[in-house]
Order: C-alpha cells, then sequence, then structure tokens
C-alpha cells in the first residue's frame, strides 16, 4: 500500500565500464570540454589565418601566456576579499532587516515601494558618490559591493518569510506558538529557498560591485588591472583577466549550490536552480 | 453505547446529560458565526448549534461541502472567534486554541526540513515539555501509528498516508483528552483510507481520547463514529443527530451489515430532504 521512495543503488563494476556508463547516460561531461576545444582551435586558427594584431584580438595562445606571465593572485584576492566582504555585508543586513520588516506588515507595505524604487535604480550609478566619501581603498568598494548584493537579499527575504503555507501558521496557532517561535521554526526555514536564491545572484553582484568600484578608482585589483591594461593596449591581459574573473564567479557559483544542497536536502528540487 | 445520547436543544440539563454518561469533553450551546459583508450586513455561516460530546466519544461530523463543518471544527478548537453562543472544553470556555486539544489538518502539515520524529516533538517543543521524556513519547506514538522504523526519516521519504501517520502521532504528544480531525483522509486513495480508518479506530480505542473527525463521506462517518452529526446546508445548522449503536470492534466488513445501511439511508435521507446530493 505504501512505499518509501528509495535512493536507486549504484550496482558495483570496473572501473572502465562505469566510466563508460557515466558518459552514455550525462554526455555533456565529454561536450562540455568539446566544445571549449572546438572554440579555441577555430579562435586561433581565425587570428593567425586573417593576421589579427594582437592588441585588436588576441589569440587564445596569446591568452595563455598572458595568464602565466602575469601574476594574478595578489589582485584576485584584492578583489575577492572586496566582494566577500561586501556580500557577507549584505547578507547580515538583507537577512536581519527583511526579518524585521516581514514581522511587522505596517512597516512592510510602508517600505515596501521604496524598496523597489530603491532595487530598480542601477546602484552602479551611485558608485562615484561612494568613491567620494570612502577613498581609493577598499572600503569605498565593499561598499559598492555590499550595496549591490543587499537588495536581492532583502527583497527575497522578505517575499520568501511573506509566503509561509498559512496551514502552518495554522498548526503553530493551534499550538498557541510565540510570534519568535513561529519565526524561528516554521518561517525562516521556509524561506530558506528563496533566501539561497538571493545569495546566489548577490554573490555575483558582489563581483560586478568591487570591479566597477575598481573602474572608478583604485590602487589594486582586478578591475584596476583590465584598466591599465587597455590604456597600455595589452589586449591579451584584458582578456585573461577577463577569464580569472569568470572562473572566480563559476567557483562562487558552485560553492553556493553546494551549500545550497546541503542546507535545502529537504526542499523540492525542482525548485532550486543548479549549475 | 446505546445509553450514549446527544442532547440537540438549547434547552438541556447538563446534570442530567451527565448523570447518565458520565463527564462531558466539550459542551456546546447556540454557537453561531457570523461574517461581515463588505455592503454592512451580515451573512450567517453557521449556526445556532448545541451539542454535548461525552468524553472517549467520537462524533463524526458530515454535510455537504460549503456547510461550515470545518468552521465548526475551528469554533471548537478556538482557532477562530464566534460571533454568539458558548463552547465548553472539559468545563473551561475556549477563548482561543486550547492546550487540551490536538488537531489533524486535511494536509499532514510536516515540516519538511524535520524528521518524522522531529515533526512529532514539534508541540513538544513549541510548549516547553521535557525534552527526553517526549522524545521517549514520541517513538512510542510512532510505534503505535506503524512507522516504529521510519522515526529518522524525510517527509518527502513518506507516502501521503505514513505522513499523515505522523501528523496524527504528532497531534498526540502533549497528551491532549481531545483531538480533532479536519478531513484528515481526504487526500488519500480508497484503499490507503479504509487501512487509515481502521488505524484510526484502534487508536482511538487505545489511546482513549475524544475525537471530533470532519468528512464529507457518510460511510466513513458511520463507519468511524459513535455519533453522526449531520449538518445542512448553509447555514450549517444540526440536521440530524445520530448515536452508531455498532460493535466497538469493527472490521471493514461491518459496511455490507443491515445495521450500517439502515444508518447510511437515515443520512442519506437527511441529504436528499436537504436537495443537497
Amino acid at each position: 500500500m505504501e512505499s518509501v521512495h528509495n535512493s536507486p543503488t549504484v550496482a558495483s563494476s570496473p572501473a572502465s565500464f562505469s566510466l563508460r556508463r557515466t558518459l552514455k547516460a550525462r554526455p555533456e561531461l565529454l561536450l562540455i570540454p568539446a566544445v571549449f576545444v572546438a572554440v579555441v582551435v577555430v579562435w586561433e586558427a581565425i587570428i593567425r589565418f586573417f593576421e589579427i594584431p594582437i592588441y585588436i584580438m588576441p589569440a587564445p595562445s596569446n591568452i595563455a601566456l598572458a595568464l602565466v606571465n602575469t601574476g594574478y593572485l595578489d589582485n584576485a584576492l584584492y578583489t575577492l576579499g572586496e566582494a566577500m566582504l561586501g556580500f557577507l555585508l549584505a547578507a547580515v543586513f538583507g537577512i536581519v532587516l527583511g526579518g524585521l520588516i516581514a514581522q511587522f506588515p505596517l512597516a512592510e507595505k510602508t517600505l515596501y515601494p521604496y524598496l523597489i524604487a530603491i532595487q530598480t535604480t542601477p546602484k552602479v550609478a551611485v558608485a562615484p558618490l561612494f568613491i567620494m566619501w570612502f577613498g581609493f581603498g577598499m572600503t569605498s568598494k565593499v561598499i559598492i559591493a555590499a550595496t549591490i548584493a543587499f537588495f536581492p537579499i532583502l527583497v527575497n527575504v522578505i517575499s520568501g518569510l511573506r509566503s509561509t503555507d498559512p496551514a502552518r501558521l495554522e498548526l503553530m496557532r493551534s499550538l498557541r506558538a510565540t510570534r519568535w517561535q513561529i519565526f524561528t521554526m516554521v518561517r525562516l526555514p521556509g524561506a530558506l529557498p528563496m533566501i539561497f536564491a538571493g545569495l546566489n545572484i548577490a554573490i555575483i553582484f558582489s563581483i560586478l560591485g568591487a570591479i566597477v568600484g575598481e573602474f572608478l578608482g583604485s590602487r589594486k585589483g582586478l578591475g584596476n588591472a583590465i584598466m591599465q591594461m587597455n590604456v597600455n593596449l595589452d589586449t591579451a591581459g584584458v582578456f585573461a583577466t577577463l577569464f580569472v574573473l569568470s572562473a572566480i564567479g563559476v567557483c562562487l557559483h558552485l560553492l553556493m549550490s553546494f551549500l545550497q544542497r546541503k542546507a535545502l536536502f529537504w526542499a523540492d528540487s525542482s525548485r532550486i536552480p543548479t549549475v | 453505547m446505546s445509553v450514549m445520547s446527544i442532547v440537540r436543544d438549547t434547552s438541556f440539563s447538563q446534570e442530567a446529560e451527565n448523570a447518565v454518561n458520565g463527564p462531558a469533553a466539550i459542551v456546546v450551546e447556540a454557537l453561531e458565526k457570523t461574517y461581515a459583508t463588505h455592503d454592512g450586513g451580515k451573512v450567517q455561516a453557521l449556526g445556532p448549534i448545541s451539542v454535548t460530546v461525552p468524553q472517549g466519544g467520537f462524533m463524526t461530523i458530515v454535510g455537504p461541502s460549503g456547510c461550515g463543518k470545518s468552521t465548526l471544527l475551528k469554533l471548537l478548537s478556538g482557532l477562530i472567534p464566534r460571533s454568539a453562543g458558548s463552547i465548553k472544553v472539559n468545563g473551561e470556555e475556549v477563548h482561543e486554541p486550547h492546550r487540551d486539544i490536538g488537531m489533524v489538518f486535511q494536509s499532514p502539515v510536516l515540516l519538511p526540513w524535520k524528521t518524522a520524529i522531529e515533526n512529532v516533538l514539534l508541540p513538544a517543543r513549541v510548549l516547553g515539555l521535557d525534552m527526553a521524556s517526549s522524545r521517549v513519547r514520541a517513538q512510542e506514538l510512532l510505534d503505535m501509528v506503524g512507522l516504529a522504523d521510519f522515526a529518522n526519516r524525510y517527509p518527502n521519504e513518506l507516502s501521503g498516508g505514513m505522513q499523515q501517520r505522523v501528523a496524527i502521532a504528532r497531534s498526540l504528544i502533549h497528551d491532549p483528552s481531545i483531538l480533532m480531525m479536519d478531513e484528515p483522509f481526504g487526500a488519500l486513495d480508497a484503499m490507503t483510507r479504509e487501512v487509515m480508518n481502521l488505524e484510526l479506530l484502534r487508536i482511538w480505542r487505545k489511546a482513549g481520547k475524544t475525537v471530533i473527525f470532519v468528512t464529507h463521506s457518510i460511510p466513513e462517518a458511520i463507519f468511524l463514529g459513535t455519533h453522526v452529526m449531520v449538518l445542512s446546508n448553509r447555514p450549517g445548522r444540526i440536521a440530524d443527530l445520530v448515536t452508531v449503536d455498532l460493535p466497538a470492534e469493527r472490521g471493514l466488513d461491518i459496511m455490507s451489515t443491515d445495521a450500517f445501511g439502515v444508518y447510511s439511508k437515515r443520512i442519506r435521507s437527511q441529504f436528499n430532504t436537504q436537495g443537497f446530493i
């Protein structure tokens, strides 16, 4: 009458067999690197065939050389540091403020139009002000990153807390649960899928914020490096920097997806965006 | 069982009732629920209803959809305020959800991030009961509902019937004397539903609780109940109160007996005269 959904058991088999089987089941594991190789080969061929100057468009080989010869670690860590500090600030403020706003319906109703107005304003446009107020150091970039990352978190925290299943609230009311018990036991855990979706957007936005801040005025960081290389017509260097940036982005995304899967093992997997 | 009677007119004497049946678990007098309409008028949703449920009784409430069965249950449990009348649970006037009531809803309403046993323990946590002894009790309740081996499973690993059993165990963790169930098996398939009905009767006999059970199935109402309250169309009033005099130990085969058919016919005729079939 009743069945338990067990996870499929993996049959043990020789390594070569299981590899072949895996590739058969997931051909994209082979196709993803194949696309990369194909793009690189065609790109390299076009550059060489038409003899396009390196300062207009570098070949993949030039980019690879620039990647190896230029030290990116320092700049990458600097930018990553700014972005992560900004992200943490945004996460703490976004979750706390979102939690408070969602607890008081009047506050929510009063503030919501303003939040929407601010969210729809491009925060990048405010960045020059932060440079003016907080200088060329790390602080201004952290604040720019935090500002940009803050709103997707805040909005998702509020709508996540607001969309609590009424049946769960009724259950808690039938037990005469306090406001705090309802918040910690039902509302907050139930809002986690939405909160994680916000954090996922925010962590990428925080890198964007750090780079924009560095464009506007900075002495270090990958954004600063791109500006300098652009001035020196070091196009290969710019491409190499972009490569580093996208690698950082992918790593952060994977990290968030990992945390999400750990924290939301119970949620309907179709609701969790995966890589 | 047959001596148990339910007084439905408003001018009943509680002493007389108690003398016959022992103490009453729930006493409802002239209960009404009205809603205000947007143009300032009032709509009568329910009542007036007067009824007494004896301790240890199993009252099923049956009626057409929209007649206010669920509203009546929410009123009795104190989840929504009444417009008039009085509700006494174990002699105390009900104004808010009562500590001595366990609720089972139409859907299991389990928290998907908690295991079965943690879900059962939720009321104990909310009410601040001793967790060590509650944990022992939670495991006993899971044993009782036949889920001894599923304590550490998450809800999405359990079937619909199993989830509803967890919900029943949860409603009993704080040892309430009254269990209120709002169409708890409505979403289950017919086979599972019959098994759950048998389980519920077994649990009721074992735990000795007073049960109020809302359903829209006439056979389910007769099969489970010691008393069946038939509600009329909106505004829901008591159209009939049937005392079911069938053996307490009953199996599914009782549904094909003549006695069962007589009850079924009586309730169905109420439905017919009301014009809601």
